[in-house]
């Protein structure tokens, strides 16, 4: 099976400082590495290879200094990776940045299904995996929970749709954006730390860097990047700067704090 | 006349209509006098259900519904939603599409925008018209560190919004509307199946409205009980971080954060849980946060109203020994 992974080099959330004042990241805070989502994506792509051989194809959208994340895919188990990075793709939304992945995707010729994690933890949007299969013409499924079953032609999964999880079976090839954690068949997956011998095998491995150019015979250029992005941030700010100024109390004071809470907020009477 | 008017895509897959289309319908009333236009609905239903969700959907601020029915096996269907909602855009030609944040909506809406090829905004907390007239949509990012404003430069605009954070309006059953009945041919619906629903969700905690949520101070799945019980003597729901789901111990529908659900209950108690960005994400917006912790310098003291600093084994036991004796 060819199977495509959609990776985003994300800043560590738990890591990251913002500028309160413009609403953006400290640059210089900002190292870049898998969205934690799109780990399982790799996961999930390893177990399928395991069960049908073939190849994994990971495919990025991101400055240059994105390359370690990449290298990190390839220690995890990615034979191929894929950096879109041009000041062209540069300001991208999530329209412009699908259409600019779906083109390298038509690009790469055959495949067979195409993973990637459910949202990024810097852009939460959830809408890449969805456009990137509808400009491919495929049929995606999002919020996937478990993968039930595989074969060369369908899969079945099964999905939140909001109210219940349902049992959906898409033929392939076929775009699937999955949750965590996230079931194979009866197995939790859980990404692991790639072993010290496969990060060597990856710091000598090519990143192939591809810029808009490469993708001239199957896309439009103006539709890449901020010109092909039809939305603008017009204003942006930090969220979390206020704090609640939390009255502290201590052990059984703490006790009667919480009683005395309890029931001037109408919990218990 | 062109891109006029707000269409609400009112969801609809199990039978019934997902109440936050209804929050929807009455954003794009409140919306509407500074948009021109009418506000539509558009809803995909089986027969029977047509004229009941026609006149719902009417009571909650639509002048116009646009209904596409289908067969009841199809309903589930995404691909038909889809469609749907293509057909009803290029139908209606409104300036703003609103459709809910669930994973439904996050799942359809996109793939519509692409379609068409138009900006769309995730997940948005507010929708309002600035001075010179424009949709500026106001959307969290960097796992709800930043809160951006996004105006949209093609037709129409686009945007997924969170349930609950539009109040649901009054229904009025008087109000008249026209109810337009279209057909939506069915390209490709055999590349997916849903074969039915497979796990109800064990709660809902968005619509909690007091919520017990145990971290990494829980020590052993078995210690999840006593916690079950402080839950259950406040009539609250029980909910978690994210590790006690990723150890198996709890329901990934208890996980309170990013990757789980996002809350705002009247009374939110965090046991035993540090309060990591993603768990913050969820549970912020809550009315009153009380957190009980060992360490005073845990990131959840600073989203807190209340901390206290302790044990959560020995407080918890000793607030189930409270509510349950007379002396309280």
């Amino acid at each position: 099976m060819d199977i495509v992974v959609l990776i985003k080099p994300t800043p560590d959330i738990t890591k990251v400082k913002f500028d309160v004042e413009k609403g953006v990241v400290e640059r210089s805070s900002a190292t870049l590495e898998i969205n934690p989502f799109d780990l399982y994506a790799i996961e999930v792509a390893k177990r399928i290879k395991r069960l049908f051989g073939g190849t994994i194809t990971s495919i990025s959208m991101a400055p240059p200094h994105a390359e370690p994340a990449l290298r990190d895919a390839i220690a995890r188990g990615v034979d191929r990776a894929i950096l879109l990075s041009d000041k062209r793709f540069a300001g991208a939304d999530t329209l412009a940045t699908s259409y600019t992945l779906a083109a390298t995707i038509r690009k790469l010729g055959h495949f067979d299904i195409i993973l990637c994690g459910e949202k990024s933890v810097d852009g939460d949007t959830a809408h890449v995996g969805p456009e990137v299969a509808e400009f491919l013409g495929i049929p995606h499924i999002s919020f996937v929970t478990r993968i039930t079953s595989i074969s060369r032609d369908t899969i079945v999964v099964e999905a939140d749709f909001g109210d219940a999880y349902y049992e959906v079976e898409l033929r392939l090839p076929a775009l699937v954006a999955l949750s965590r954690p996230v079931i194979f068949k009866e197995e939790f997956v859980e990404p692991s730390m790639p072993r010290v011998s496969d990060v060597l095998r990856a710091k000598r491995a090519r990143v192939e860097v591809w810029n808009a150019d490469a993708l001239s015979d199957v896309a439009n250029a103006s539709r890449f990047g901020l010109a092909g992005s039809p939305t603008r941030v017009v204003k942006a700010y930090y969220a979390l700067e206020k704090g609640r100024n939390a009255r502290v109390v201590r052990g059984d004071e703490g006790v009667v704090a919480i009683l005395n809470a309890l029931r001037e907020l109408g919990v218990v009477l | 006349m062109n891109w006029q008017g707000i269409l609400v895509y009112a969801e609809n897959y199990s039978g019934s209509i997902n109440r936050a289309s209804f929050e929807l319908l009455g954003k794009a009333r409140e919306l509407i006098p500074k948009v021109g236009g009418d506000v539509y609905a558009a809803v995909v239903t089986n027969k029977e259900s047509v004229e009941r969700h026609s006149k719902e959907l009417v009571a909650f601020g639509a002048d116009k519904v646009i209904v596409y029915t289908v067969e009841e096996m199809l309903l589930p269907n995404p691909v038909v939603h889809r469609a749907a909602l293509i057909n009803a855009i290029s139908y209606a030609k409104p300036k703003l599409v609103l459709v809910p944040a669930t994973p439904w909506g996050r799942s359809i809406a996109p793939r519509v925008a692409a379609a068409i090829g138009t900006g769309i905004t995730a997940d948005c907390l507010d929708v309002y018209i600035d001075e010179n007239g424009d949709v500026v949509q106001v959307r969290p990012a960097f796992t709800g560190n930043i809160i951006a404003h996004i105006k949209t430069l093609t037709n129409p605009v686009m945007a997924t919004v969170r349930p609950g954070v539009f109040p649901l309006p009054q229904p009025r059953y008087d109000r008249k509307g026209e109810v337009i009945v279209r057909d939506v041919g069915v390209p490709n619906a055999d590349r997916v199946k849903v074969l039915g629903v497979s796990k109800r969700k064990a709660v809902k905690l968005s619509e909690a409205e007091v919520i017990v949520a145990i971290g990494r101070g829980v020590k052993s799945k078995e210690d999840v009980k006593l916690f079950e019980e402080l839950a259950k003597a406040l009539k609250a729901q029980l909910a978690c971080s994210r590790p006690l789901v990723d150890m198996g111990w709890m329901e990934r529908d208890r996980q309170v954060g990013f990757s789980g659900s996002i809350v705002k209950p009247k009374l939110y108690i965090a046991l035993g849980i540090s309060g990591a960005p993603q768990h913050i994400a969820g549970m912020k917006d809550s009315k009153y946060i009380i957190a009980v912790n060992i360490d005073q310098s845990a990131p959840i003291v600073k989203y807190s109203d209340l901390v206290v600093i302790g044990d959560i084994y020995d407080i918890a036991k000793k607030l189930l020994h409270a509510l349950k004796s007379s002396q309280f």
